[in-house]
């Protein structure tokens, strides 16, 4: 049943993908340390002018360089990830998200994803680079360590057709949220530092010059939560339909589905803060990171800790 | 949500006489409601609700499981019964949650129904008129042409009616204008996304007070109908009536699981007869995983599965019980080793003790040191049993209820209950109590777990989900634009200038589309111009570029 040289090479795959990854934070880390110089100099010259305006000035051909490694790293380690998914499934001869290690696995590769069309999209994200790549490169050793489990076949609740489409989507709205949060912090940060900027002059150099102008992060945070929000909808939805015909009801409070719902929610309220007065800005970009911090703690609490009916974790 | 509120009414302008009770009432409650309908509002109750939901996935709930929550009551008694108190066994049925998402939708009335009216209206009404000052919108663009300036208006139009706007051209102060609006399904995506929302609550609460489930244990051969009385444990809403429960009656004719290499499951499937009561269960069909019977309302899931060991019972004056099982539930989901009871209280006439044969079934046994029975296999590859068989006093009529799984303990420290002999048995095997009593293991027979549901008000839900989507896309992914342009003297006195402005809500790459918009405006101007024009257009392409509003 289980072709074991295919899932060998599965996790042969992984390792490269974790290397790679590894390479492009070195090379991410070295364009944002050699792209500083250049940065001082504008702020020299356009006194004190926003990041927004520095970004449409020519950086350092040496950074430029960097940041091109970067992405090209980013973009091969993206097909090994692929090719990691691809393989465990055909190993197994069945959709590569039926535990706990697959599922992870696979939220990953969809935030570097989204990344990687953000910066192809609007090329002063790329700058964001590190700070997504970063915690990938951590996300995906903690689930090589501690969620691996072999290529084996499908418990028989999760041979359906909703497989395909409740835990793609899910993966899918996880993946992007993810990056949606960690841009959410770069915009608090880089709040902060602008706000700081305004009271007290030019500041002493940082790395956080190199990325994007709080308000083009704000934006670029909305707008992939935008993206994300129907597609968890949708992932809610199609696990009620199948909830319906597994377990009996559309709907039963199960541990996951509540902390399903609260996330729900908690994006529901982020969407609507950016909206209201009084929330706009940073209170509205901790209400992202709160879901983020809700989409974590419903992957890790209720696969871990508590007794559900989503405990096909694979993990004891 | 409503973000601006309606103008007050003034009020009377009679300051030392104090308003009426009544109106003072009044007065209070309207503001109440505006609080309530206000966004802030809505956003801290979303907040509420997302923290009130928390509790009920760290603690155990009645709804999941019974069990959980009496064995949290045995671990932390005081606790527990405060915990209780507080609803925080029962979190999605407490009045606090309910009432948190109650208000959350009288809030979400508030804002939607006065937002859906406002929006019925403007469906039907011609967009607004060009503000005066168009270069203070946010896109804008001054567009030099030869054309008369009506002549440049008709040019807008169609460029604007190719794009699927609503046009409308006025007669302003300022000389005549264009106004065009579209996207207003963003607007009917948010009203459809809110009044959606509101079905499924409907839905939702619709289905709690009709609907009921009821689960039963069913060995093979045997079968069920749908009545209370014959579930081992169900649960209903209020408003369900007992007596009209859909007249379903359901056989199970064959179970059988299947597994894989390893011994995961792969499939269960429960070979079943179904129809009404007296009429015979004729009509066949399989159920299995994912897979349940949908009949008119009602719906059968096998949910588990398990084997109930069968025993004979042979009295020294030579009487035999053959035949006798009970379903023994599994400890052990992968191995299937399962525990039991089997209960005989009325061993014939003459006998006024009561038989209990109490034990471990392993569906493949396998003995360790020690003589300790374990299952390796949850098929039945070996079955055995490991029994104490106890005669006496049961207590089944002593009022007090009692598991149909376990003995009652009671009876045993009273010593009403005693055993009588034990031992490891593989099938066929026998063991002889002290009084010449014989217990045989003839074998076992599969059970299923099966569930019968009946939700009337899931459909609802559904098509009340799809119509959330479909508001939240319509929402989120579409545009508001609105764009206005009028014509005016060029200032060195040749020709016209168009003005030609846009406003959009919903999307942050506003600049783009605006100036492919002003392009395409531009190359019409140039072909609908006299030939003459042709030194101008090639001269009118670097100018016309957008200009930054003043500050």
């Amino acid at each position: 049943m289980i072709d074991e040289s295919l899932a060998r090479l599965s996790d042969t795959f992984f390792t490269i993908t974790v290397v790679v990854y590894s390479l492009a934070v070195v090379a991410f880390c070295a364009e944002l340390a050699f792209g500083r110089p250049a940065r001082e100099r504008q702020l020299v010259a356009a006194g004190g002018a926003s990041p927004a305006d520095a970004d449409a000035l020519p950086e350092p051909p040496r950074a430029r360089r960097l940041g091109a490694v970067a992405m090209l790293l980013t973009g091969a380690g993206l097909l090994t990830h692929a090719a990691v998914v691809v393989t465990r499934g055909l190993a197994a001869d069945r959709l590569p998200w039926g535990n706990m290690y697959e599922f992870t696995t696979v939220v990953v590769l969809v935030a570097v994803v989204a990344y990687v069309v953000l910066a192809v999209r609007a090329p002063e994200l790329r700058h964001i680079g590190l700070f997504v790549m970063g915690p990938v490169v951590v996300s995906m050793a903690l689930i090589r360590m501690v969620l691996y489990v072999e290529t084996g076949p499908l418990v028989a609740a999760l041979r359906s057709w909703w497989l395909a489409v409740h835990v793609s989507t899910a993966t899918l709205g996880f993946g992007i949220f993810f990056v949606s949060g960690i841009v959410s912090v770069l915009y608090l940060v880089q709040s902060r530092r602008e706000d700081r900027a305004a009271a007290e002059g030019p500041l002493a150099p940082s790395l956080l010059d190199r990325l994007p102008s709080a308000a083009a992060l704000d934006r670029t945070a909305h707008r992939t939560a935008v993206f994300g929000f129907p597609i968890w909808t949708f992932a809610v939805i199609a696990g009620a339909i199948w909830a319906e015909s597994a377990w009996g009801r559309f709907w039963g409070w199960d541990p996951k589905e509540t902390w399903a719902f609260i996330a729900w929610v908690v994006y529901a309220a982020y969407l609507h803060a950016r909206t209201t007065s009084g929330w706009r800005g940073r209170p509205s970009a901790w209400v992202n990171v709160v879901g983020l911090a809700v989409m974590v703690f419903n992957l890790l609490y209720v696969n871990f800790v508590s007794t559900g009916l989503h405990s096909y974790g694979g993990v004891s | 949500m409503s973000t601006v509120a309606p103008p007050r009414p003034a009020a009377p302008a009679t300051p030392p006489s104090r308003p009426s009770p009544g109106r003072r009432v009044l007065a209070r409650l309207l503001r109440w409601w505006r609080q309530l309908t206000a966004m802030r509002t809505a956003l801290v109750l979303l907040f509420l609700l997302a923290v009130a939901a928390i509790p009920g996935s760290l603690l155990p709930q009645r709804s999941l499981s019974q069990n959980n929550v009496a064995q949290y009551f045995v671990d932390n008694p005081t606790l527990a019964e405060w915990l209780d108190r507080l609803y925080l066994f029962d979190v999605f049925s407490s009045p606090w949650f309910a009432a948190i998402y109650l208000l959350l939708f009288l809030s979400l009335i508030g804002c939607v129904v006065p937002r859906a009216i406002e929006h019925g209206r403007t469906l039907f009404t011609p967009p607004p008129a060009a503000p005066r000052h168009l270069h203070r919108l946010p896109e804008h663009a001054e567009l030099p042409t030869e054309l008369p300036g009506a002549t440049a208006l008709d040019v807008v139009e169609e460029e604007l009616r190719v794009r699927r706007f609503r046009v409308v051209r006025r007669e302003g102060r300022a000389g005549p204008e264009v106004s065009a609006e579209k996207g207003y399904l963003r607007e009917t995506g948010n009203v459809l996304f809110h009044l959606s929302l509101l079905a499924l609550l409907l839905g939702l609460a619709g289905g709690k007070l009709w609907g009921y489930e009821g689960s039963i244990l069913v060995t093979e051969g045997q079968g069920f109908c749908n009545s209370f009385q014959q579930y081992d444990t169900y649960s209903s809403g209020p408003l369900v009536d007992s007596d009209s429960m859909a007249d379903l009656c359901v056989d199970l004719t064959d179970f059988q699981a299947t597994y894989e290499d390893d011994l995961t499951a792969s499939s269960y499937t429960a070979d079943i007869g179904y129809g009404p009561a007296g009429g015979g269960s004729d009509r066949e069909t399989t159920i299995g995983v994912n897979d349940p019977l949908r009949t008119d309302g009602e719906r059968v899931y096998v949910t588990g599965h398990g084997y109930s060991p069968e025993f004979s019972i042979t009295l020294p004056d030579g009487t035999a019980f053959t035949d006798l099982s009970a379903p023994f539930l599994p400890a052990d989901q992968g191995t299937l080793a399962s525990q039991g009871v089997l209960k005989v209280p009325d061993l014939g006439a003459g006998s006024t003790d009561q038989l209990a044969i109490e034990g471990f079934f392993a569906p493949t046994g396998v003995l360790q040191s020690g003589g300790v029975l374990t299952s390796v296999d949850p098929r039945p590859l070996d079955p055995q049993v490991a029994v104490v068989v106890y005669t006496g006093y049961l207590g089944l009529d002593s009022g007090l209820p009692q598991s149909v799984y376990s003995l009652d303990q009671r009876q045993i420290d009273r010593g009403l209950l005693t055993e009588q002999a034990s031992g490891n048995l593989a099938v066929g095997e026998s063991l002889t109590l002290p009084d010449g009593t014989v217990v045989t293991f003839s074998g076992y027979q599969e059970f299923a777990a099966m569930q019968l549901s009946h939700d009337p008000g899931q459909v609802w839900v559904l098509a009340a989900s799809i119509a959330v989507l479909l508001g939240l896309i319509g929402m989120l992914m579409v545009r508001r634009e609105r764009v206005f342009a009028r014509p005016g003297p060029a200032s060195d006195g040749g020709g016209t200038v168009l003005s030609i402005g846009s406003l959009t809500r919903g999307s942050a790459d506003t600049g783009p589309r605006f100036t492919a918009l002003a392009d395409d405006v531009r190359a019409a101007l140039a072909a609908r111009a006299p030939a003459a024009a042709a030194a101008p257009t090639a001269a009118a392409a670097p100018t016309a570029h957008e200009e930054a509003p003043p500050s």
